[in-house]
């Protein structure tokens, strides 16, 4: 007889996504003349988040080893740069540049994932000197903002629209031209991420053995796992999604500045946090991720729908959602350990 | 050479080795560019167009623009001692200080204003106040109820400055009053901040000095556990550190906002709290917790300061300046790394017995 059991982790996936749908429940009521109830406007929120959700898949994985990344939100800025005065300024072609800046993140992860993994420094501090480099980078190659325009491969890519089929959610506007909801190739890629991701996660090895390392890396390493490769590893595919997310984010900004993505690891990390992984490391997982994103996505959006409301509102309330999640995941693991006592 | 090891094995001989090794990079570039060869060091006086005699030099410039992170590195090397985590939130929360501070002087909604519109202690209490507010809240979240000093602290990282804006109405309010001024500009010759930070830090050491706090903070810090069961109040002691960390947040944030009389909530400590991390690793200190030295940290904190007008000295600009920051803290944590000094040695032990061989 096989008992359904719900843990304390899954309680809070089920919070998380509770959460969301009386959130865009809400907004759907108050704002339903401002066009919240279209589907468009949820596919705003994704295509608006594209690059987030390919850096959290990162972050998240990173937090699943106990460790943390607070580099990415740079390293997106760096690749952005890249993009633009490579195509501007270089006259290189896109396809090659995306290349490159992939071929960037990897090295990046390599460099940062053997500090930690090899020379047992903290990742706080690593990816923390992480994010001063990249972030110094972005202003060694430019200073100025740079707009992509000239490159016609990326600019199709970027205005590219794939439009939902068999017109689901399609409305007549006031002037009644018929809109058909689209997504932009951002989101395929980001999902496309985040399915990855996910079966990774659950069907590989090395998928296997992140969660084995961040539950307790004494006892992976008596089983037989290489605990620093792991880490090592983990830390490459970070830099590597931090990198596709800054591709991601360059096609919904394109343009390249200093100050962009200011703040961005915060986001993917407190987006993963309100998924309901745990800092601590074992426990997570990107779907969580995912919802995490959105959640933050929809905050953004119904602050943006009320008008009146500075931008800041949606930093305090994610805030405090955030502190509701941590001290919830505090008391669940209080409950957790009275009950073994 | 067993003298050297001696050197190398002191707390202290990492940040001084970095502190010195920054004034040589100096008096190299002097004497490249052709200056006199101690430029770096030379402190003369100046008057300024109100007619004030004050210090000037590059040692002076170092010691002023460091104030900041040298207060709050005060408060981050207890924290990290006592709770082996980080206080990611400083920097905003000197932001949404000095904002309410600002605030209040000001009136709400109000954006200049050349007299105040409450008394200036208030002002300057209330933002000192909201700041161990938000140390103590972290604090709460940290010791009681035993979450990650870096994620409790996230929630204040993200909410502290944006709490400010809303306070200042997303607006730079200017507080154009030369007593609000005081803090950041001159007292006689010297300048102001120079003084807070030296009182701050006086008034720890005496703590530590006279007190058993520092013993206290450390032992909470090697194993909470067998503190509390020796009769430590481990989770009060690190609430404490959380709440002296925010009040150092508070007066660095006054400080950094008198020194341009307003209240920039966007910008003032604006990854102020990598400096101080920074700063407390330069130090010596293990972020793993445990022993804890406050000179260092102290020290650590110049050495940044120095290591950042350095770079603007030799053409830097503001925004590239992190690059050669990153390698600098890389290259330090390297050293410290216990791998490559086990690495290095074995490597000193195969030579020793090739020589006896």
């Amino acid at each position: 007889m096989k008992k359904l059991k719900i843990s304390g982790n899954s309680i809070l996936l089920i919070i998380t996504v509770a959460l969301f749908v009386v959130m865009y429940g809400a907004g759907c009521i108050v704002y339903a003349n401002k066009g919240f109830t279209h589907l468009q406007t949820f596919l705003n929120i994704l295509i608006n988040n594209a690059g987030l959700l390919c850096v959290a898949c990162g972050t998240t994985c990173v937090m699943l080893t106990g460790g943390i990344d607070i580099s990415v939100g740079s390293v997106v800025a760096m690749d952005c740069m890249f993009l633009a005065v490579g195509m501007e300024e270089w006259g290189m072609k896109s396809p090659v540049l995306m290349l490159l800046v992939l071929v960037i993140g990897i090295v990046f992860g390599v460099v940062q994932g053997f500090c930690i993994a090899y020379l047992e420094i903290q990742p706080f501090i690593v990816t923390m000197a992480g994010l001063f480099f990249a972030r110094g980078m972005t202003a060694v190659i430019c200073t100025d903002q740079v707009s992509i325009v000239s490159d016609p491969l990326f600019v199709k890519l970027s205005n590219m629209k794939l439009n939902i089929p068999f017109n689901i959610g399609a409305y007549e506007n006031k002037k009644g031209i018929l809109q058909i909801p689209y997504v932009r190739i951002t989101v395929v890629i980001a999902l496309l991420v985040v399915l990855l991701i996910f079966l990774m996660l659950k069907y590989t090895k090395f998928g296997r053995s992140i969660y084995a390392v961040g539950g307790n890396s004494q006892s992976a390493t008596l089983m037989g796992l290489d605990v620093r490769k792991t880490k090592m590893k983990t830390y490459v595919l970070a830099s590597f999604l931090a990198s596709i997310g800054g591709i991601c984010y360059c096609l919904n900004t394109m343009c390249g500045t200093t100050t962009q993505a200011t703040g961005l690891e915060m986001d993917a990390i407190s987006s993963a946090v309100i998924g309901g992984t745990l800092l601590t490391g074992g426990v997570g997982n990107v779907g969580g991720s995912l919802v995490g994103v959105l959640i933050n996505g929809t905050i953004s959006t119904l602050v943006k729908s009320h008008g009146k409301l500075v931008s800041s509102w949606a930093n305090i309330v994610t805030a405090i959602l955030l502190c509701f999640f941590i001290v919830l995941q505090a008391i669940l693991a209080k409950v957790k350990e009275s009950k073994k006592a | 050479m067993s003298n050297i090891k001696k050197i190398t094995k002191m707390q202290l001989f990492l940040p001084i080795f970095s502190m010195i090794l920054v004034m040589l990079v100096n008096v190299i570039y002097d004497l490249a560019s052709g200056n006199a060869p101690f430029g770096f060091f030379s402190i003369s006086t100046q008057v300024t167009s109100s007619g004030n005699t004050i210090l000037y030099g590059r040692l002076i410039d170092i010691l002023n623009r460091g104030s900041e992170v040298a207060i709050l590195a005060i408060g981050m090397t207890l924290v990290v001692s006592a709770s082996a985590g980080t206080d990611i939130s400083v920097g905003s929360v000197m932001s949404l200080s000095g904002g309410m501070c600002c605030m209040l002087l000001a009136g709400y909604g109000v954006t200049n204003v050349s007299e105040y519109a409450c008394p200036l202690w208030v002002g300057i209490g209330a933002g000192i106040l909201v700041a161990v507010i938000c140390g103590l809240f972290n604090g709460f979240l940290v010791a009681y109820l035993n979450i990650q000093p870096m994620v409790a602290t996230l929630i204040l990282w993200s909410a502290g400055r944006a709490i400010g804006l809303l306070l200042c109405n997303s607006a730079i309010v200017y507080v154009r009053v030369p007593s609000f001024q005081f803090f950041g500009s001159y007292v006689g010759f010297l300048p102001t901040p120079i003084l807070i930070a030296a009182i701050c830090v006086l008034i720890m050491a005496l703590l530590l000095k006279f007190t058993a706090l520092g013993t206290f903070v450390q032992s909470v810090g090697i194993n909470k556990k067998a503190a509390r069961i020796s009769g430590f109040n481990s989770a009060k002691i690190i609430l404490m550190c959380y709440a002296i960390c925010g009040l150092c947040a508070g007066i660095a944030g006054i400080t950094a906002t008198s020194r341009i009389y307003s209240a920039d909530t966007n910008n003032i400590g604006l990854n102020m709290e990598m400096d101080a991390i920074l700063a407390v690793a330069l130090g010596g200190n293990s972020l793993g917790g445990g022993k804890f030295n406050l000179a260092g940290s102290i020290i650590g904190a110049y050495t940044i300061q120095a290591i950042t007008t350095t770079l603007y000295a030799l053409g830097v600009s503001s925004a590239q300046a992190p690059v050669f920051k990153a390698i600098v803290v890389i290259l330090i944590v390297v050293i410290q790394a216990e791998p490559v000094r086990d690495y290095f040695k074995k490597m000193s032990a195969k030579k020793a017995a090739a020589k006896e061989a």
